[in-house]
């Protein structure tokens, strides 16, 4: 277990190196110059000059790297050019909205579309089914800015009932945790139909049946154990796509989290605050895929152990 | 490709097919020119009517006639941004599954970095040093969406390289690259059917939150995703110049997951690895 541990942990920080390499190659190119963003488009050749040696702009490609690399490793991502504040401390004060958010919209797209998936497989290939397959390539298929902007219209301007955006209370939380929910809710019940298929077609399940177990407890206590775990590593996994729907729905509502500061930067060409909200991400995403390895491991003794699955 | 042709299946064709009409006949088929302005009310949106069924928005311009012509630039950046995704995905993942070892761990430890960064917030990134142009964009998209594809048929390639046929031609004293393009390619296309299919809904959706965001196709061309954006002040007095255009790209990108999973439908086995 140790040694699988170390394998994942050395994986991940292999993954966050090639990332910010990544980044840095991206920032490196960007027709930007930070001296001028500072100081202005009028300064004089010595101003800007001494503004890049004081960034290091002037020194070789690859000790810039290593520069940001040792700052990074000790929490100090730069400062950020348009905002002349803390990278850092910009990204850990818009963390808890996006976290909270987050976490909500994963929460509900797996209590929604756990049941849905039960639903479909337990009604397989009679109408039942048919409708929620239906539902759920719908749901897949909603562009999320343009769910929220719809959500926003009829649930904050005509029904008055949410807040029209920004993060004010449980209750403006709502509308977010739909729009960036749903479409995730209807690929898990998809993947848990599938699952759950390949799990009634076992043996263990004619066992079950066999022994006399009813059709519903072997469905809930045999089929769902086994096809619903690989569904928990793919939300995991998913914590990357999770991210990219979590610009879109901040920007659309406001929400003071890290997404939209990726915007903001993105826009304003900041180049460290882009490199710094990139390489966060990145680091959530390891972190998550991380935990979820660690999870399943515990879970699946097959693949602690090494064996061939 | 075998079994049944199905519901799905034909509903997604039928789907992409109008899609691909509306595209190409836009000139016949709009009733107006989507960038002039044809409603007497300047300057304010226009409400649905008999002259202009979907509204007109503050500029005058009719909405119809703009995601009728909308659909060119989103099906061109769709369909081109998959073909980009498909040509790197899968030479990268026969590459990776063909040939194993040294190639196959490099590649796939790349493909783990890329699949680290979210897609958008990296598309948005390469964009923004780009800057906004139709080839730009969909090759970003292309850039950013290959992963998935990669793994998948890699673990198709892998599986067949040991196989016997394989190992039989290459007896015969086929070459790696005849090997790859004769033999393992060949068996791996249900997958890249599906793949392709799925592939493009999500191509669709990266544009549209591309132009939502600012960085998309620039003026005047019409982008369904900019409709969105342009119409985020008029919510409270227009809302109809936001829900028509995102209507179509909900068409567009669910005509394209019917096709895929309609296809998935048909041949479980090219199934099993696209939806992962």
């Amino acid at each position: 277990m140790l040694a699988f541990l170390l394998r994942r942990i050395v994986f991940g920080a292999v993954v966050l190196i090639g990332t910010s390499l990544i980044t840095f190659t991206i920032a490196f190119v960007i027709p930007a110059d930070p001296a001028v963003a500072m100081a202005g488009a009028k300064a004089d050749p010595q101003t800007l000059a001494a503004i890049r040696h004081q960034l290091g702009l002037d020194l070789p490609l690859y000790l810039q790297y290593a520069r940001y690399a040792d700052r990074a490793l000790h929490g100090d991502l730069g400062e950020s050019y348009v905002r002349r504040e803390s990278v850092t401390r910009l990204i850990v004060d818009r963390f808890p909205a996006t976290a909270i958010l987050a976490l909500c919209a994963m929460a509900f797209s797996l209590g929604a579309g756990i049941p849905l998936g039960v639903f479909s497989a337990a009604w397989h290939d009679r109408a039942p089914d048919h409708l929620t397959l239906l539902l759920s390539l719908a749901l897949v298929s909603l562009p999320v800015f343009w769910l929220g902007t719809m959500l926003l219209i009829a649930g904050g301007l005509y029904l008055r009932s949410f807040p029209l955006g920004g993060y004010s209370g449980p209750l403006s939380l709502v509308l977010p945790t739909l729009t960036l929910g749903l479409g995730s809710a209807g690929y898990y019940a998809r993947i848990l139909h599938t699952n759950l298929l390949d799990a009634l077609g076992q043996d263990f399940v004619r066992t079950a049946r066999g022994k006399g177990l009813s059709p519903a407890r072997t469905l809930f206590k045999h089929a769902l154990a086994n096809a619903a775990i690989p569904l928990v590593t793919l939300a995991g996994l998913d914590f990357a796509g999770l991210l990219s729907g979590v610009v879109l729905t901040e920007t659309v509502f406001n929400w003071p989290g890290i997404g939209r500061l990726a915007f903001e930067a993105i826009f304003n060409l900041d180049i460290p605050l882009i490199m710094g909200t990139v390489l966060f991400s990145a680091l959530l995403i390891v972190t998550a895929n991380l935990a979820v390895d660690l999870l399943y491991a515990w879970l699946d003794p097959r693949i602690r152990l090494g064996t061939p699955r | 490709m075998n079994g049944r042709t199905n519901t799905m299946e034909l509903a997604g064709a039928a789907m992409v097919a109008s899609l691909l009409a509306v595209a190409i006949l836009a000139p016949h088929l709009a009733p107006h020119d989507p960038a002039r302005a044809v409603a007497s009310t300047f300057g304010d949106p226009g409400a649905p009517s008999a002259a202009f069924p979907l509204g007109t928005d503050e500029l005058g311009r009719d909405v119809l006639s703009r995601i009728i012509f909308g659909a060119r630039v989103s099906l061109t950046v769709g369909l081109a941004a998959m073909a980009v995704t498909m040509t790197i995905g899968v030479a990268i993942g026969l590459a990776a599954g063909f040939f194993g070892g040294a190639v196959d761990f490099l590649l796939m430890r790349f493909t783990d970095v890329m699949l680290t960064l979210p897609a958008l917030l990296l598309a948005m990134a390469f964009v923004a040093v780009l800057r906004p142009s139709l080839l730009n964009i969909l090759l970003v998209i292309g850039l950013v969406s290959w992963t998935q594809i990669a793994r998948v048929v890699r673990a198709e390639a892998l599986s067949m390289a040991q196989r016997d046929f394989v190992l039989a031609a290459r007896a015969l004293g086929a070459s790696s690259p005849r090997l790859i393009v004769r033999h393992v390619f060949p068996n791996v296309t249900p997958t890249i059917v599906v793949m392709a299919a799925l592939g493009t809904s999500g191509t669709l959706l990266l544009d549209a939150g591309l132009s939502f965001l600012g960085l998309g196709v620039p003026p005047p061309t019409p982008s369904w995703g900019r409709m969105i954006e342009e119409a985020s002040i008029y919510f409270r007095t227009a809302p109809w110049l936001a829900a028509f255009p995102g209507l179509a790209i909900f068409y567009a990108v669910l005509a394209f997951n019917l096709l895929g999973y309609g296809f998935l439908r048909r041949n479980r086995r090219a199934g099993r690895g696209a939806l992962r």
